[in-house]
């Protein structure tokens, strides 16, 4: 197979700044995106050098751009029961309603249905935020809907 | 997903401040036209005029290393001398270069070629017998052609042994524009 060079960092980073930025603002949303946009940058430039071709660096920018998303969404859950700020995203409305919603879910529970039905993460994602397998992160989200149908119901 | 200027240079910076890069380099405007400056840890390791940036990127890159990112602060000091210089106030350039890539005669001749003072004029022939070889005046004119650092190293110094300005990488009118500045000669009537 022909060698694809490893362009100079410059040339990397005009090509994939872009699509690393809409992929974070769509995990992080807006302000945290920032931040996470030259993390994700500073890691790509350390790992750089180690590259041992050129092919597929759209995807390997943005796999390194969802593990600091991860990362990010990690730490929020820890550090707070609380989910992650999300007032500077698109659409605040339907996130301060998720919010009041599931209040009063487990914690477990509740992150998943947020990364799920929030930020619309896959459960592969999911998992990985919350140190557990996808399909455990599936069943979290699936009992944290049913206890608030329950509720609703109520 | 537009990135804004501040987050752009954000990174940049902080891309140099981490001690990441093997080259930033950055385009600096001067009266003899606008110039790539690239620096590395161990000094200025390239001045080109009229550079196309992704043909200089990937020079670099195969000289230096992958990691050439565009970054102005670690150019502050070059460009801040090169400011002073155009306006007559510097008469040295007190930065470190970086002349790993160049080989041993090259290397020698750029050595002797930093000696020689502002304002004043030496030839090829007497650089090269300075470097230790007096009949290589040719070979002097290739390594001050290809000189990777001109300004800071003064190859438009350098002219015939009849006082002709012969050649220069940058082209005659800028090295005539650079020995009027040093009033090494005078401008044309």
């Amino acid at each position: 197979m022909e060698v694809v060079r490893v362009p100079p960092f410059e040339r990397f980073y005009e090509e994939q700044r872009e699509p690393v930025l809409g992929q974070l603002r769509r995990m992080l949303g807006r302000d945290a995106a920032d931040d996470a946009f030259q993390e994700t940058f500073l890691r790509a430039l350390r790992a750089y050098p180690a590259l041992e071709h050129g092919r597929h660096l759209r995807a390997w920018a943005l796999t390194i751009a969802r593990n600091v998303a991860l990362d990010v969404l990690r730490r929020s859950i820890d550090t707070a029961a609380d989910v992650p700020d999300l007032e500077s995203f698109d659409e605040p409305l339907q996130y301060e309603e998720l919010k009041r919603l599931t209040a009063d879910l487990p914690q477990k529970e509740r992150a998943a249905v947020f990364l799920r039905y929030g930020y619309d993460l896959s459960y592969e994602d999911i998992g990985a935020a919350l140190g557990s397998s996808p399909e455990a992160a599936r069943q979290a989200a699936s009992s944290g809907v049913r206890r608030l149908r329950r509720k609703e119901l109520r | 997903m537009t990135v804004t200027p501040e987050l752009d240079s954000r990174f940049r910076d902080a891309a140099a401040a981490e001690g990441l890069l093997d080259v930033a380099y950055d385009l600096i405007d001067t009266p003899v036209g606008r110039l790539l400056v690239a620096v590395t840890d161990h000094g200025v390791c390239e001045i080109e005029y009229d550079a196309n940036p992704e043909a200089e990127e990937e020079r670099l890159a195969r000289l230096f290393g992958v990691r050439v990112l565009r970054s102005p602060r670690p150019t502050d000091a070059a460009r801040r001398q090169l400011d002073e210089y155009f306006a007559g106030k510097r008469r040295e350039f007190e930065l470190r270069v970086d002349l790993r890539p160049t080989r041993e005669f090259a290397h020698a001749v750029l050595d002797e070629l930093a000696r020689v003072p502002y304002g004043q004029l030496t030839t090829y022939g007497a650089l090269a017998a300075k470097a230790g070889r007096p009949r290589a005046a040719r070979a002097v004119g290739t390594v001050m052609n290809r000189n990777p650092v001109p300004i800071v190293l003064p190859c438009h110094r350098v002219v015939g042994s009849n006082g002709a300005l012969v050649g220069y990488g940058g082209g005659l009118d800028r090295k005539r524009a650079l020995l009027e500045l040093e009033g090494a000669i005078s401008p044309l009537a």
